[in-house]
């Protein structure tokens, strides 16, 4: 039988007494909306569950879900491509849980919108002192061709990925803290709905037992937000996917997404500029497009104006993007609202846009700028999280407790160096999930990524990218570090 | 549709197809090679395969000398042949990629099966331990790739983008397997060239001996052609009706008259312009298999023939191009 017992053994007791459990209390009993789950479990013969497992992985090759990795080739010198683990056991969300987040993710990124329309127009929040002038115009993700342009509904972010964690707090309860708010081009949405497809393959009767919300209409939702954003003389707008191309490590779902949708995936080289409009190139001559889902990054979008030599935009789209002759989604210059210098500010923004008290919480930050703060992460390193304010996918970071002395020192050498350059956040024990690893059921650190879509109006599908550090120990989910996935069971009440 | 989807669509098909003749000639090569015969005549079979695919200076570049093994292990196996089978299979795995969201899902989950079997094949050397059956994989890998397509994808551009890569690629490659004989036998002097000479002077002759028989039966097989020439003209084995069945019939799939049609109405379907000189060149050369006879074709010389009809194939596949698939900006 596949005992989840072994999971209080003595490897793990260091996290079960200092760290949350998504699945037991302190005491070891099964919480409540994991006890269905938790009684079918026990009864699954380990020979079985990684029968599934093998099962999982052999489909996953086969319909290609896999992410490319840079650098590196094949015997062949074909580009090598990499299947991100997918984790057996569903992390399971109750009703409740949901609705609060969804309530303050909500919150948070209307906000964000309202930052971004006002850092490129009037400016209030820096006016009013809320947020420093340095912070926003200092700042490389701040684009000033974004000035004065007006987007459609005042929109910037119409695809967020926030980025929340879980550890217990001073009740010993379990505290959901955005780590991160991801407002450029954040990837891993497919991940979500293919791992519900597998995990429905796998386990059918898991689904008739529990009552899961369902999240294969993201596609629907993501379109119906897109053709929303579109130029208003249009009926019937067309809207494409931009990719870099093949070769970029999210293509999989770059495709997959254009495909769901039933839109064009195109790339630079299949646009062009004219009269103030954007066309493809197709069989039967140009065909107008309205509405750029992009995943392609700012700096690479128009060589006229970014990158000169870039060929994976489209030279001449910010001229008709500022014309309002086309929606581009997320607008170019939201990186200045996710920028890790900026987010310490986010839930004074809540309170300057929206006049409310903060639904989810920041992890506390302390910012290098700040003299006295600096003296406390310098004096307080080796139990800090540090974090390079430019840093994404877990570089550029050092983790205090688990860093040698050494490393230590050398950072703190770079923090010195450029203290703006760095945040530093106490370490937080991520919550755990009982996850299936070679020595059987056993707990392992998580995040969450739900995905918030902002257009007419602001709509989200129940649940998100769970991610799952598969080392035991590990607080790094990035899947370019060894992270893995899991399906996420929003339960419905 | 995007002009670089219909070209990945149109290559993806193509090299799916040259995968498969591939393995349909070095089928048919490995069979002759059964058939007692001096060394120099072996050779040169292998010889005549590489040059029909104008592979020669490539081979020779990294091979001194010429076996059966090494050609196969070539054709089969070599990354640096762009014509190899796992370079092919490769390059229409790639273009299904590329386009992944504009295939069914069954399209590219095939093509992704196949790419992914090739590679343990190929570790595990299986084109040497059982070549035939290795190449009987990958024509049912071409068929269930070809199948899948025309059971699953809407008929719209796309598909006829996908049929005409099919119908231009083997129009080309069918081409080759007949001629790749009269290659070899050119030096040679052999029987079959020269039976083949007496017939274009209207020399009534039956097949002269055993190996004429092995040789056309095999080129059959190789198209699957065996049974239907037996249907077709219920008569003993005839170079001059094997060259008619694979150029001239319509009703014969791999033949030159049956892809010139695929290709013509594929092309038809996705024209703009009924007019254009893509169109004319693709009417002209299907009219001129529809309306030829094979004794005129034999009395032209069938290598000169085929040699002149693999120019205007190109000429149609780079005019297909220029149309449709990468159009100047």
């Amino acid at each position: 039988m596949c005992s989840t017992s072994g999971y209080s053994n003595a490897n793990s007791i260091d996290d079960m007494n200092s760290g949350f459990d998504e699945m037991r209390h302190a005491s070891g009993a099964v919480r409540e909306h994991y006890q269905g789950y938790e009684q079918w479990l026990s009864a699954q013969p380990d020979v079985l569950m990684r029968q599934r497992l093998e099962e999982a992985e052999t489909i996953f090759h086969r319909v290609g879900i896999t992410f490319a990795v840079y650098g590196e080739q094949d015997a062949g010198g074909a580009g090598t491509e990499r299947l991100i683990p997918f984790d057996v056991i569903p992390r399971i969300i109750p009703a409740a849980e949901w609705q609060l987040m969804e309530r303050g993710l909500a919150q948070r990124v209307d906000a964000l919108n309202r930052f971004l329309h006002d850092v490129y127009h009037q400016q209030d929040i820096v006016k009013a002192g809320v947020v420093p002038a340095d912070q926003i115009f200092q700042n490389a993700q701040f684009r000033p061709e974004m000035l004065g342009v007006n987007v459609p509904g005042n929109i910037y972010s119409h695809i967020s990925g926030v980025d929340m964690v879980r550890a217990r707090d001073a009740s010993g309860q379990g505290a959901y803290y955005v780590l991160e708010d991801n407002l450029r081009v954040p990837s891993g949405v497919s991940y979500m709905l293919e791992n519900r497809k597998m995990s429905m393959r796998l386990f059918p009767e898991l689904f008739s037992a529990h009552k899961v919300a369902p999240v294969a209409h993201y596609p629907d939702v993501l379109l119906e937000t897109l053709r929303s954003m579109a130029p208003s003389a249009n009926e019937d707008p067309t809207v494409v996917v931009l990719t870099p191309g093949m070769y970029n490590s999210a293509y999989f779902e770059h495709a997959f997404l254009a495909q769901q949708m039933g839109v064009e995936l195109v790339q630079g080289q299949d646009l062009f500029v004219k009269d103030s409009f954007v066309y493809m190139r197709t069989t039967r001559g140009p065909k107008r497009v309205d509405v750029i889902y992009r995943r392609v990054d700012d700096d690479y979008l128009d060589p006229m104006v970014f990158r000169p030599n870039s060929t994976l935009g489209c030279a001449g789209l910010m001229a008709v993007y500022r014309a309002g002759n086309v929606a581009i989604c997320n607008a170019m210059g939201t990186g200045v609202a996710d920028d890790k210098s900026i987010y310490p500010y986010v839930p004074k923004m809540i309170e300057f846009y929206l006049g409310e008290q903060p639904i989810l919480h920041n992890v506390p930050t302390f910012m290098g700028r700040d003299s006295s703060e600096l003296s406390y992460i310098l004096a307080n390193m080796h139990e800090l999280v540090v974090k390079q304010v430019h840093g994404a996918g877990g570089y550029g970071m050092l983790i205090g407790p688990t860093a040698s002395k050494a490393e230590v020192e050398d950072f703190k050498l770079a923090v010195k160096a450029n203290p703006s350059g760095y945040i530093a956040q106490p370490t937080l024990s991520l919550s755990t999930s009982p996850t299936y690893v070679e020595q059987g059921v056993a707990p392992r650190h998580i995040d969450l990524r739900p995905f918030v879509l902002c257009g007419a109006q602001t709509q989200m599908v129940a649940g998100g990218l769970t991610r799952v550090a598969l080392k035991e120990g590990s607080l790094v989910v990035n899947s370019s570090q060894g992270g893995g996935t899991k399906d996420t069971w929003v339960l419905e009440d | 549709m995007l002009s670089r989807t219909a070209d990945h669509l149109f290559w993806m098909s193509r090299y799916t197809e040259r995968a498969e003749n591939t393995a349909r000639m070095l089928d048919v090569n490995l069979e002759m090679a059964l058939l007692p015969q001096t060394s120099q005549a072996a050779t040169a079979a292998w010889q005549g395969l590489l040059t029909i695919s104008e592979l020669d200076s490539l081979y020779k570049h990294t091979h001194t000398n010429i076996s059966a093994k090494q050609v196969i292990a070539f054709m089969v196996a070599d990354h640096n042949n762009p014509s190899s089978i796992a370079s092919c299979l490769r390059a229409a795995r790639d273009n299904a990629r590329a386009v992944r969201g504009a295939l069914t899902t069954e399209i590219w989950e095939t093509q992704n099966q196949t790419w992914l079997e090739l590679q343990q094949m190929l570790k595990a050397k299986a084109y040497e331990i059982d070549p035939g059956k290795f190449f009987e994989w990958v024509k049912f890998r071409s068929h269930l790739s070809r199948g899948v397509a025309i059971g699953t994808m809407l008929q719209d551009e796309a598909y006829n983008f996908v049929r005409m890569g099919t119908f231009l690629e083997r129009a080309d490659n069918t081409a080759r397997l007949i001629d790749v004989k009269f290659h070899s036998d050119k030096d040679q002097g052999s029987m079959t060239s020269h039976y083949m000479r007496k017939q274009a002077r209207g020399v009534q002759a039956a097949p002269s001996n055993a190996t004429d028989f092995y040789y056309w039966s095999a080129i059959l097989r190789s198209v699957s052609a065996f049974e239907i020439y037996r249907k077709v003209y219920r008569d003993v084995i005839k170079p001059e009706r094997v060259a008619e069945l694979l150029l001239l019939r319509a009703d014969m799939p791999r033949s030159l008259h049956a892809s010139l049609n695929g290709i013509y109405v594929n092309l038809q379907a996705v024209a703009p312009d009924a007019a254009s000189e893509t169109m004319r060149h693709a009417g002209k050369l299907r009219a001129e298999l529809a309306y030829g006879d094979i004794g005129e074709l034999l009395s032209m010389g069938l290598h000169a023939y085929l040699t002149n009809f693999l120019d205007r194939i190109n000429d149609l596949g780079s005019r297909i191009s220029r149309d449709f698939l990468l159009p100047a900006a």
